[in-house]
């Protein structure tokens, strides 16, 4: 018997819920043969605007758990993944790589997701300290998230790449919003579908796909971002840095040019954290 | 309450007046947020917006120190921009005299709610003390509560009688008539309301949806449903009535609505601060937000802009 076939509307997650983009349009995705797979949403700068507001609203929350919780539920993450592997692979293929390559990019994905589901209750101790003073203080400094951390994913490694630069963010309390990669936005749907089932509140990662060019210019300007963090080229990078240095917002960038290897060890850790948090030192005095 | 099984005053009076098309509201008015506001449209209306703001304190943990900051965000909503200043401040009857030395003798008018706001729950006597207090300690406008037990027990004429003796207390101030829509329960209860305190109130006086302090509060459909009673009221007898929604109304661009929904069924007539007002305190922040994102072309953080001072 012959059954009807399922289409599937790619949709992206912001604010907990699956949107398409508010100007309605949508670009023509091809799968590896040139034939036609989805139609994928075009983000607007309104779009945008919206995930902001998402991300500030599930901030706070999200600061505010332990940071044991946010281990279990980061943990939670890589069981959501691990269980759609498969079909995140598959996501990954449409772009030609071959399907081993696309299981070890999973594969190393979800154990990125494991690593930083580690690291919500250690980083604190690593970055923080206690300082000696020559006064009767005693001096200590802690990490505070720094709230709303835009993210632009590099357009290889589509789901490795964007899970490298929004876990260090989160991790430490931040919300993100995040610009999937352009070339390949599907896996970055796939994920948001992961996300939604994973216990991490609705708003502390909201994903994107669309134009870059279109949408560079409001992640350098809007005030309500922290800081950026992610892939540019050199036209990009320049962009941001004006528009940060406008809206006082710290840059974290990598370059486009040069190939990366987010499979390396050195792509994840302590340092990636302190990247995206404030620090706070407190003079606190103590009897001579 | 269906109108069929309303008491005979309510019966009678709707057929003087008509009743409500619900569904035609609800249907009408999900339209008004549908248009597409373009840039220079979109300035007019933030700003005009802003001229129309009571901004609004009515808490137990005001103090003159709260009110004062707050006559100067009305008077100065924002340093840079070239933003106009509210209509009003509006505050509790004890609040008056504070409120009276800093926006006395400006454009920015004093509003005091009175007649035991929220609830309206005392005797007569002390409702109209509280307004004749206020008026004399400087306010400009009076916001009183009608009597929403004599209305819903049908003795109109005791809660027509109550509005006429706050509006002589009232002296030269302005009045707002609060009906509580969230207590009137339907649209037709809601339209009866409205005509039943728009025939006793003066030229320019107006009614107001909410006093902020229940469930629900301004909404575009009880919004609409009191701007068609002022227009037939209009039609009818040449009294222009004035209006206020209140409660409820956060967004810039929820203010935008309400503002489409009375160019729509008032017309220009209606589009300035003496016919038209929003009642609310969170609202000013994000039309000066917005105007601010219109005048740099970049999104703002909201903590420009707050009071609120929490990290994110």
């Amino acid at each position: 018997m012959t059954r009807l076939h399922i289409t599937k509307t790619p949709k992206c997650y912001v604010g907990g819920a699956f949107i398409r983009s508010e100007s309605g349009r949508v670009a023509e995705l091809l799968d590896a043969t040139g034939a036609f797979f989805a139609n994928v949403p075009q983000c607007t700068r309104k779009d945008l605007r919206n995930a902001v507001e998402a991300a500030a609203k599930a901030g706070p929350g999200w600061a505010k758990r332990s940071a044991f919780n946010r281990g279990q539920i980061l943990y939670r993450l890589a069981e959501m993944m691990e269980a759609r592997g498969v079909e995140l692979a598959e996501g990954i293929t449409l772009s030609g790589v071959s399907k081993a390559e696309a299981s070890r990019e999973v594969a190393a994905a979800i154990e990125r997701v494991v690593h930083y589901a580690g690291w919500t209750d250690k980083y604190e101790q690593v970055l923080g300290s206690v300082n000696p003073v020559a006064s009767a203080h005693f001096n200590f400094t802690v990490t505070e998230p720094m709230g709303i951390v835009g993210i632009l994913a590099p357009d290889d490694a589509p789901v490795l790449g964007l899970l490298s630069l929004i876990l260090p963010a989160i991790t430490s309390g931040n919300s993100v919003l995040a610009l999937a990669s352009t070339t390949q936005p599907y896996p970055s749907i796939l994920l948001g579908e992961m996300l939604a089932t994973s216990d991490l509140p609705g708003g502390v990662v909201n994903l994107l796909t669309g134009v870059r060019s279109e949408l560079i210019p409001t992640f350098a300007t809007h005030e309500h971002i922290r800081a950026i963090s992610g892939v540019a080229n050199e036209d990009e990078r320049k962009a941001l840095r004006l528009g940060a240095a406008e809206s006082v917002k710290r840059v974290h960038l990598r370059k486009a040019e040069e190939p990366i290897n987010w499979f390396a060890d050195k792509m994840q850790g302590a340092e990636e954290i302190r990247a995206l948090v404030e620090f706070k030192t407190t003079w606190h005095p103590v009897g001579a | 309450m269906p109108a069929a099984k309303a008491p005979a005053s309510l019966r009678r009076l709707f057929d003087e007046i008509g009743t409500v098309d619900h569904v035609g509201i609800e249907e009408r008015v999900a339209k008004y947020t549908t248009r597409s506001i373009k840039k220079k449209s979109k300035i007019f209306g933030l700003r005009l917006a802003v001229t129309m703001v009571d901004l609004t304190t009515l808490e137990g943990k005001d103090t003159p120190g709260k009110v004062a900051s707050l006559c100067q965000k009305a008077l100065t909503p924002h340093d840079v921009g070239d933003i106009p200043s509210t209509a009003a401040v509006c505050v509790y009857p004890v609040m008056v005299k504070h409120a009276k030395k800093h926006v006395g003798g400006t454009k920015v008018k004093i509003a005091s709610v009175a007649t035991a706001f929220p609830s309206g729950q005392t005797p007569l006597k002390t409702r109209l003390a509280e307004v004749r207090t206020a008026v004399s300690d400087g306010a400009d406008e009076i916001d009183m509560v009608i009597n929403r037990g004599a209305f819903l027990t049908g003795e109109f004429g005791r809660m027509q009688d109550e509005i006429a003796a706050v509006v002589e207390a009232c002296g030269d101030a302005t009045l707002k008539v609060i009906l509580e829509v969230s207590e009137l329960e339907t649209y037709d209860n809601i339209r009866a309301a409205s005509f039943l305190a728009m025939r006793v109130i003066r030229p320019g006086d107006f009614i107001k949806t909410s006093t902020g302090k229940t469930s629900s509060n301004a909404t575009l459909g009880n919004n609409q449903v009191m701007l068609e009673a002022i227009r037939d009221h209009f039609l009818a007898t040449g009294v222009p009535i004035a209006m206020k929604p209140a409660g409820g109304i956060r967004t810039a661009k929820q203010a935008l609505h309400f503002l489409i929904a009375v160019k729509e069924t008032l017309g220009d007539e209606w589009l300035n601060n003496r016919r038209y007002r929003f009642g609310a305190s969170a609202l000013l922040n994000d039309l000066v937000r917005q105007l601010e994102k219109e005048r740099t072309g970049a999104y703002q953080a909201p903590w420009t802009f707050s009071e609120a001072t929490e990290g994110y």
